[in-house]
């Protein structure tokens, strides 16, 4: 089944979950390493250019996954637990602010000169020019931020789902790992 | 009249004070007749080039007694610009300029020298990153006169070369940076 349903994710919304899980934690490591590599690592160019060539892959998935949820029903919450659901309304929207944050940010530090984002070799995606000044300090800033406070919130988020499977024993995470 | 004497004759005395001492000048930096560039080898291949944007500075000068001059700039080390924000980034960065903690960089006449035929040595104290070094500045003197504005200005050339080693940077980059100072500046 494609589609959500009330009581489960479809297909199209669980792999879009864990394809977004594993780029984010993919991108942050990266991001993470990166920063601090040696002028004459061989990785010196080519990590930075999969690191934005992968970004803005996840900036389209993330594109389309909003659409497809606003289109699609969600799951019902489980549980009677109204602050716990509240709760988890935020968390969400968090996730996927930030998500657009770090994207957004990420590319105004490499457009901040009119240079354009290589997605591979496949297109050149343009600068919007210099939008305010010191663009590339400040939007590195926000970068490095939102990131750490993603993993954070991640963090939060696998704990949240292991609670609601250990500890609730409902199927909040059988919900999300249904493959096939 | 008497009075108009008077003020000719302090005006007179304000004059020939002004030919003794040598005269100041400040950058044109308003009018951007003043850069401060930098070029730095890549890899050993080619040449890198960028510059400080903003800087402001004054200098004493005579031609008839070279030796007394005096100079002061004081540059935005958040103006560097090397034609790459990521590069500009990473260059402002803890890196290398730590701009955060060190928003300025300084150089300080200590000694200046006639060499002749428009040649001068200016050593000075440079400031870099925090850290202090006396360097060097083979100077040129290219011009003075009178600008068409009512103006009086002067122009000098200096090229000197500092070594990142000496500045503390943390980044693995190394090498040599040449800075070039092409500076006018008008008469106040």
């Amino acid at each position: 089944m494609l589609k959500n349903t009330d009581v489960q994710f479809g297909l199209v919304s669980t792999y879009v979950h864990w394809l977004s899980a594993i780029m984010v934690f993919s991108l942050f490591a990266v991001g993470f390493w990166m920063v601090d590599l040696n002028y004459y690592s061989e990785w010196y160019k080519t990590a930075p250019y999969y690191h934005k060539a992968f970004g803005l892959t996840l900036f389209f998935i993330t594109l389309f996954r909003i659409c497809w949820k606003l289109i699609n029903v969600s799951p019902k919450e489980l549980g009677n637990n109204k602050l716990e659901h509240k709760l988890a309304k935020v968390a969400h929207l968090a996730l996927y602010g930030l998500l657009l944050l770090i994207m957004f940010s990420g590319y105004l530090i490499s457009t901040a000169d009119g240079r354009g984002i290589e997605l591979f070799s496949i297109v050149t995606i343009p600068s919007m020019g210099e939008l305010f000044p010191n663009q590339e300090d400040l939007a590195g800033e926000i970068h490095e931020i939102a990131a750490y406070t993603i993993i954070a919130m991640v963090v939060l988020h696998i704990g949240a789902a292991l609670k609601h499977h250990f500890v609730d024993k409902d199927a909040t995470l059988k919900r999300m790992t249904k493959f096939k | 009249m008497k009075k108009m004497t008077l003020t000719l004759v302090g005006l007179l005395a304000l004059t020939a004070s002004q030919f003794a001492t040598a005269a100041d000048y400040v950058l044109d930096t308003k009018g951007a007749h003043a850069f401060i560039n930098f070029k730095a080898s890549h890899l050993g291949y080619s040449w890198l080039t960028g510059r400080f944007n903003t800087f402001d500075g004054k200098f004493s000068y005579d031609a008839k007694n070279v030796g007394a001059t005096q100079i002061t700039v004081n540059i935005d080390a958040t103006s560097i610009d090397s034609n790459h924000a990521e590069r500009d980034k990473h260059l402002r960065s803890d890196d290398f300029l730590s701009t955060d903690k060190f928003p300025t960089a300084k150089f300080v006449s200590t000694k200046v020298t006639d060499k002749g035929e428009g040649k001068i040595e200016v050593k000075g104290d440079f400031t870099l990153h925090g850290v202090t070094k006396n360097i060097t500045i083979d100077a040129t003197k290219i011009g003075e006169g009178k600008d068409p504005w009512g103006g009086y200005r002067a122009g000098f050339a200096g090229t000197t070369t500092i070594d990142v080693a000496d500045y503390d940077f943390k980044a693995s980059w190394a090498g040599k940076i040449q800075l070039e100072l092409l500076i006018e500046g008008i008469k106040q």
